[in-house]
């Protein structure tokens, strides 16, 4: 594995689950050259390759941003062979094809993608393709160098039937959690929200977001130094 | 015969002056020898039906198949050239596979007839290669439902719920008319489709002949294959027992 030191990389945490009528996408959206910060507000790591299915990308960016412009253009072809936009299971496919038949080529670190989307025939769906090429069906996924943090958070958190609302503040606090504890993750967090009626993006700005203060730690901090210092300091009251 | 076009049929890369390619009329012909087939889209499936004649007593019954399943969810029936068949159907099979490789689903139907019609047009537009001598009916059931397509040696794919290729098709065609399809379910359609395949045969001129069906539908779980023995035996008893009361008119 060679890490290109001066190349930008997404890695950050990115995450999809699926709710009862859908799928909320969610990342955040710092990039890294190398140990530094290099962007922490443009990039967004949540992009287009058909009308209802999105991809998140996580590692090398130049590399990623080539799989999305590929698998794009072959799935316009398609549109317009088939009369209809293609479904999450075929991009999905074609994602983990280039990831399979490149594994070797791709020299440059760690590569995970969330493929989510919504289709007429399956509803909204979700699909991990890890580095090598591996494709895996999920009801929620999560990758990218922050998301071994909140692995147990999201195991616990996420429930089936869940309604849009729901959703999209799990994931809102799932890659918040993971920015606190990751030096890889930060900036703003995006989602993107697919069903039967369409898309809607957002994005939760850093001051927005829970923990982003870190308020609930400091305080314990606080409290405990306080605690030690008062107790040194006192002496024994008269 | 009145359409012998002198002159301009030597080659398929040659229009007449009227603008028709008289190699392509004439592998149409080719098909037109060859015995009926049959394809009706009931409405839980396909039923495809073939007048297989017997040029041989000493042929095994059930070997020289012309109807040929390409994908699980799919099938062809073919008419005319029975080796150009099967190099179409290699090609389809190859088409569908491909297909599943590539986009992780079973290939559609309407794809399938798609590109199986391209590769026989294909062969329609250089000198050096000569059109495909068979009529190919396509049925499959994907997940728009069930449905019918018909390609003939020219290139063209339409989708029909009705198809009839070979000797017998006009009082074929006549007879699916007539058939209430989108009423009937497969079970009922096999039965009418041996009656029609039984009733177009010429006795006369042909001699014997097997008769091949298949059947893609909710039966069958929506896969491709040979419609079952007792249900082929009941067809062709109550095809014959149609016989004798035409006979006995």
């Amino acid at each position: 594995m060679d890490l290109h030191l001066n190349a930008p990389y997404c890695m950050g945490t990115i995450v999809g689950v699926t709710y009862d009528d859908g799928v909320v996408l969610g990342a955040d959206s710092r990039m890294t050259i190398g140990m530094l910060v290099a962007n922490d507000s443009v990039s967004d790591k949540i992009t287009q390759l058909t009308d209802k299915v999105y991809i998140c990308r996580s590692g090398p960016a130049a590399v990623l941003e080539f799989v999305s412009d590929y698998v794009r253009n072959i799935l316009d072809q398609q549109t317009i062979q088939f009369g209809q936009p293609a479904t999450v299971k075929a991009t999905a496919n074609l994602v983990r094809l280039f990831s399979y038949k490149n594994t070797n080529a791709i020299q440059m670190g760690q590569m995970g993608m969330i493929v989510g989307g919504w289709d007429k025939y399956e509803g909204g769906q979700i699909f991990a393709v890890a580095q090598g090429g591996t494709i895996l069906k999920l009801p929620y996924a999560i990758d990218g160098s922050g998301s071994s943090g909140i692995e147990g958070f999201l195991d616990r958190a996420w429930k089936e039937g869940m309604s849009k609302d729901k959703a999209e503040k799990l994931v809102v606090k799932a890659v918040s959690l993971a920015i606190a504890s990751d030096a890889a993750s930060g900036g703003a967090v995006r989602t993107v929200t697919i069903n039967s009626d369409g898309v809607r993006k957002n994005c939760y700005p850093p001051d927005s977001l829970p923990l982003c203060d870190d308020k609930r730690r400091r305080t314990k901090t606080k409290k405990t130094t306080t605690t030690r210092t008062e107790r040194r300091i006192d002496a024994p009251k008269p | 015969m009145s359409s012998i076009g002198t002159g301009y049929d030597l080659s398929v890369t040659t229009f007449s002056p009227d603008g028709r390619v008289f190699q392509i009329e004439y592998a149409a012909k080719a098909v037109d020898n060859s015995g009926t087939v049959i394809g009706i889209k009931c409405k839980d499936g396909i039923v495809l039906g073939v007048e297989k004649l017997i040029s041989s007593k000493m042929m095994l019954p059930g070997s020289n198949r012309r109807i040929h399943a390409v994908h699980r969810h799919s099938g062809m029936a073919v008419a005319g050239l029975a080796a150009d068949g099967r190099q179409i159907v290699a090609r389809a099979k190859s088409e569908a596979a491909s297909y599943e490789r590539v986009y992780g689903e079973a290939i559609p139907v309407k794809e399938l007839a798609d590109r199986v019609a391209s590769y026989v047009h294909l062969c329609t537009l250089y000198w050096w290669l000569r059109p495909f001598g068979c009529g190919i009916i396509l049925g499959g059931y994907d997940r728009e439902g069930p449905q019918l397509y018909m390609i003939e040696p020219s290139g063209i794919s339409y989708r029909y719920f009705g198809a009839a290729i070979g000797k017998g098709r006009q009082a074929a065609k006549t007879e699916i008319e007539k058939l209430k399809l989108s009423e009937m379910t497969c079970r009922e359609g096999v039965i009418e489709v041996a009656k029609i395949i039984y009733a177009v045969h010429d006795e006369a001129k042909d001699k014997a002949f097997e008769l091949e069906m298949s059947w893609v539908c909710d039966e069958s779980n929506h896969q491709h294959q040979k419609v079952p023995d007792d249900l082929l035996e009941q067809a062709k008893a109550a095809a014959k027992a149609a016989l004798e009361e035409m006979d006995a008119d």
